[in-house]
């Protein structure tokens, strides 16, 4: 499915003249235009992350940033005498994005010809198209989150994180354990679910079906009784990682069957997917229900069939799978698993709901 | 696990647990018993698993997918070993080319 508009999700911003009116070096007090400022908080408001690059002395400009109280807008700033090319290159490696998914705003037309020359695929401004950035298509997200308005805070808190991790000398766990991460498993409301929407349609390679849920489909699902719509946050001492995870599962009596489950690869390296599958191979043993999860192969979540081997699951028959209803495609295999009781995790603290308890209400016969 | 089946290629036991151990050490920063419980805790990162995967398939040239994907195969470094040459004596002709 072409995509006639993709999304920027970093705006990589000149200095001198583009940001800022003047030239630093000549004029130690340029100044900031509101509207100008004004571009650059409702960016970050939309979960468009922004960076520098800047021939100009680092530490008077970064001084100037401060000073100007919009330092903390940028993150991996860039400010040195190399190539722009090479800076925009660096800030993209960086933040894992793609070429297409990178801004680059300049005065100078050399500048952004240079770029322009070593990364075709980045898309280039010039300063008169400052204050019409939030007007342009791909500077207009279609859902913005709470996640979306924190995700700078989000990438900045990363970078604290990573640099930890490289100081960090022990075993991965004794280092996960060190990180106070707390996992919280929670039934979706409407604030949630495009928070869902979200995260499955940025999340390929930990997404089990590869079936895009929309926001009116979830929906529909979240009145339905005999579906749960489950949202997973994780936090950790560093601050949020937001939403990371979404769990549709259709529950019977006799087995509990997941629809879809995807997971931000931003948490893999911390277990989040493998903690989400014991949980609930640990409340489907206590309701007594099997379970059974749906999986298409796609070349990029090879992860994600790691993730259900790992925690058990078989291509072995079971009636339970013959009595669910057909799968929407023909590719999905169903692997199937019979659960047992299973500790709680020892890297993460859980908080989520009884799900046994409260499916176990509702089924006939005696309960204890 | 017989020895035998691998006879005709230079990899055995013996190299296969040593480039396991290898793995382990520098990825988990510590040194594990042969026969020692790496899951012991239960819960793994799926991207852990996945990069002793692609290690084990990208060092002995076996494909591992399906049914032997299961946590029990990758237990220990004996478990993995043991899976590494049994598909090393059902593939070895293809992937020797």
């Amino acid at each position: 499915m072409p995509d006639p508009t993709p999304m920027v999700k970093c705006l990589v911003w000149d200095l001198d003249n583009t940001l800022w009116q003047g030239t630093l070096l000549e004029d130690a007090t340029v100044e900031l235009a509101d509207a100008v400022r004004e571009v650059v908080s409702t960016l970050d408001s939309r979960g468009i992350l922004q960076s520098i690059s800047s021939k100009n002395d680092h530490d008077l400009a970064m001084a100037r940033l401060e000073q100007l109280g919009i330092a903390e807008y940028f993150v991996l700033p860039r400010i040195s005498w190399g190539p722009k090319s090479e800076a925009v290159r660096a800030i993209a490696d960086q933040l894992r994005f793609a070429h297409t998914a990178m801004a680059f705003i300049d005065d100078q037309p050399a500048e952004r010809a240079e770029v322009s020359f070593h990364l075709p695929e980045v898309r280039c401004y010039s300063a008169e198209q400052v204050l019409s950035l939030v007007d342009l298509p791909e500077f207009s997200p279609a859902t913005v989150t709470v996640d979306s308005r924190r995700r700078r805070q989000m990438y900045q808190a990363s970078f604290q994180r990573e640099a930890e991790q490289a100081r960090f000398t022990g075993p991965d766990e004794e280092f996960l354990r060190s990180l106070n991460l707390e996992m919280r498993i929670g039934r979706a409301g409407d604030e949630e679910l495009s928070r869902v929407e979200e995260l499955t349609l940025r999340t390929s390679q930990m997404n089990a079906t590869g079936v895009h849920y929309s926001d009116a489909a979830l929906r529909g699902l979240l009145a339905d009784p005999g579906h749960e719509v489950l949202v997973t946050t994780l936090s950790d001492r560093f601050g949020p990682h937001g939403a990371v995870g979404v769990l549709l599962l259709a529950v019977q009596p006799e087995v509990w069957h997941l629809k879809l489950l995807a997971t931000s690869c931003r948490v893999v390296s911390f277990g989040a997917g493998a903690v989400l599958l014991n949980w609930l191979t640990d409340q489907a043993s206590r309701a007594g229900a099997h379970l059974v999860a749906d999986f298409r192969r796609t070349d990029r979540n090879r992860m994600m069939e790691v993730a259900y081997r790992f925690a058990g699951y078989t291509d072995q028959s079971c009636p339970c799978v013959a009595a669910l209803p057909p799968a929407e495609a023909e590719d999905v295999q169903r692997l199937h698993l019979v659960p047992t009781a299973r500790p709680a995790p020892t890297t993460m603290r859980l908080v989520a709901p009884d799900l046994a308890a409260d499916h176990a209400l509702a089924r006939p016969g005696p309960v204890r | 696990m017989t020895i035998e089946q691998t006879a005709a290629s230079a990899v055995t036991a013996e190299t296969v647990a040593s480039t396991v151990l290898g793995f382990l050490v520098e990825r988990t920063r510590t040194t594990p018993e042969v026969d020692q419980d790496l899951f012991a805790s239960g819960v793994v990162s799926s991207m852990f698993a996945m990069e002793l995967i692609v290690h084990l398939e990208k060092s002995f040239g076996v494909s591992i997918v399906g049914g032997d994907l299961k946590l029990d195969n990758f237990r220990s470094v004996r478990s993995m070993t043991a899976l590494v040459l049994r598909l090393r004596g059902d593939s070895a002709p293809a992937a020797d080319g």
